[in-house]
């Protein structure tokens, strides 16, 4: 009798696909080996696995499976060597037992996949193959999958691999998780590409869904996993709190047509609560690892946006707090912008206004059309109608895609106006 | 692992006198720090670009020329042979060399076999 295999099949993937290539590379080095192997055995665990029944131990099972196709592939590899170097089956005349010892027995060792995790993020590796690769070992997404997510051409995407996958091997990136002095920076830039990950997917969301892996969800699944191993560093629970409060909102952030929906006019009844409630609990235990961050600070934002029970209920001082705090880590005039805007809401528009002119004078931001929209905001706030207007069509010039302009026009048409009147009033 | 690390000047980076009179002991502290860890094997400062002479062999013909092989912006300056346990340990002794806050450091691993 036969039996659907299928959910337990997926479930051991999630939980065992990068368990398996970690330990497989850490005793082979060989990368494209140890994908291989993991995957045959996962090809044999569904033809094996409806007949026979799922087996106590799907992990064990599936390892035992992969490591034997690595024996059996390095004994022939060693084989065909030794048929061209005769001399060399002489010398090297080890027992099965010891080769089999050699690819070893995982029950009870440390979770391989951090050492998996930093080395497939090593600095040294363009930062686009850091992410292909977290997510071809880890994650076990295919190179079609992986370059469907990316909209990019599939060879595209198997050269990135091979290129990454090639310079850990001869440039000598080291298969480890980091020594202390490393640690801190290294951890920065693993989160940082599961965060680029999943602003990948998000960006991406509304494109053609059907044959797009969900990039989100994979950057979560790994936020999830890194947050269990390394349960010490505040961060990795504020990366993931992040990533599961942006996630929260994915049905309310567009509208029927595809237009963005800001985040103030959303429907929160469509926000995801049982997420929230995680994210908030995830947040809590990151906190108290008294070692904030700004993983840990982007999510004390976002939670003040998720847990306020209507817009008008938000906590604009703590946000425009919180912002501040944020700024002391990070330059980045984005969230000085976001700065500015919470402001704007905590104390008024004449503040921010002063705030987006300092940014402006900068230049840093002149060609973002959210400057300009953010600036007419507030002078619309201000009853500044005409200025305000000025800053929307600039804004407009600026915007880039369909949904963006469409916004700026609906607004240029609240204020009575049309985008058409900076062209008529133009030399 | 053994890495050739080609010590690149660039060239827009201007240097104040005092700079100038202080690079080459920095360099020197560099070396004696690095041949102390045992991980600089050799290393040897080269003449400029303008004294290379580039040799190619075309249809069995020698075509010499004079100069350096590739316009780059940064300049060869110089060379070390690194022994490092790993690509970390290389990239932080490159980090330490006093050049690559006047140029850039490239790392090159010996090829294997």
């Amino acid at each position: 009798m036969t039996q659907d295999a299928t959910p337990a099949i997926e479930e051991a993937f999630t939980e065992e696909w990068g368990r398996i290539v970690a330990a497989l590379i850490r005793r082979t080095r060989d990368w494209d080996l140890a994908e291989d192997c993991a995957q045959q055995a996962f090809a044999e665990a569904a033809r094996r696995w409806p007949g026979e029944g799922v087996p106590r131990q799907p992990g064990a099972w599936l390892m035992t499976v992969a490591r034997n196709r690595a024996i059996d592939r390095l004994r022939y590899e060693r084989m065909r060597d030794a048929r061209l170097r005769e001399a060399a089956a002489l010398i090297d005349d080890r027992s099965e037992d010891e080769e089999a010892a050699e690819l070893g027995d995982d029950s009870g060792i440390e979770d391989e996949r951090l050492r998996l995790m930093f080395t497939c993020c090593h600095p040294a590796i363009l930062l686009e193959g850091r992410v292909a690769l977290t997510l071809r070992a880890l994650a076990g997404l295919t190179t079609t999958e992986i370059a469907n997510a990316f909209v990019i051409p599939e060879p595209t995407m198997a050269k990135r691999l091979v290129r990454a996958k090639h310079k850990i091997e001869h440039a000598g990136i080291p298969y480890r998780v980091p020594p202390a002095h490393l640690l801190p920076e290294r951890t920065s830039g693993l989160l940082a590409v599961l965060y680029l990950m999943f602003n990948e997917g998000y960006a991406a969301s509304t494109g053609d869904e059907l044959i797009r892996v969900d990039l989100c969800a994979e950057a979560i699944r790994l936020a999830r996993l890194l947050n269990r191993l390394m349960p010490d560093e505040p961060e990795t629970g504020g990366l993931l709190a992040l990533l599961l409060f942006q996630h929260s909102r994915r049905e309310a952030r567009t509208d029927p047509a595809g237009d963005v929906i800001t985040l103030e006019d959303q429907d929160r009844s469509r926000w995801k609560r049982s997420e929230i409630d995680q994210a908030n609990a995830i947040l809590d235990v990151a906190v108290r690892g008294n070692a904030i961050g700004p993983y840990q600070v982007q999510a004390l934002i976002a939670a003040c946006h998720a847990n306020a029970p209507h817009a008008g209920a938000i906590d604009w001082p703590r946000i425009a707090d919180l912002y501040e705090r944020l700024l002391e880590v990070t330059a980045n005039p984005l969230v000085k912008l976001n700065h500015a805007v919470a402001v704007g809401m905590a104390t008024g528009p004449e503040d921010a206004l002063a705030l987006v002119g300092q940014l402006e004078a900068s230049g840093d931001l002149r060609d973002y059309h959210l400057l300009h929209a953010t600036r007419a905001d507030f002078l619309r706030r201000l009853g500044r109608n005409s200025e305000a207007a000025d800053g929307y069509r600039a804004a407009l010039d600026l915007a880039r895609t369909e949904p963006e302009r469409r916004y700026l026009i609906k607004r240029l048409q609240e204020l009575g106006t049309g985008p058409a009147s900076a062209q008529a009033g133009g030399p | 692992m053994k890495y050739l690390m080609l010590v690149c000047r660039d060239p827009s980076i201007e240097l104040t006198p005092e700079r100038r009179r202080t690079i080459g002991p920095e360099v020197q502290g560099w070396v004696q720090e690095m041949d102390g860890r045992g991980v600089r094997l050799q290393g040897q400062e080269l003449a400029g670009a303008q004294d290379a002479t580039t040799i190619r062999v075309r249809g069995g013909e020698v075509v010499i020329a004079d100069g350096p092989f590739a316009e780059t912006k940064e300049l060869i300056a110089g060379f070390d042979v690194l022994e490092c346990a790993d690509l970390d340990e290389a990239m932080e002794v490159a980090a330490k060399h006093p050049v690559a806050r006047l140029g850039a450091l490239e790392l090159r691993p010996f090829a294997e076999g």
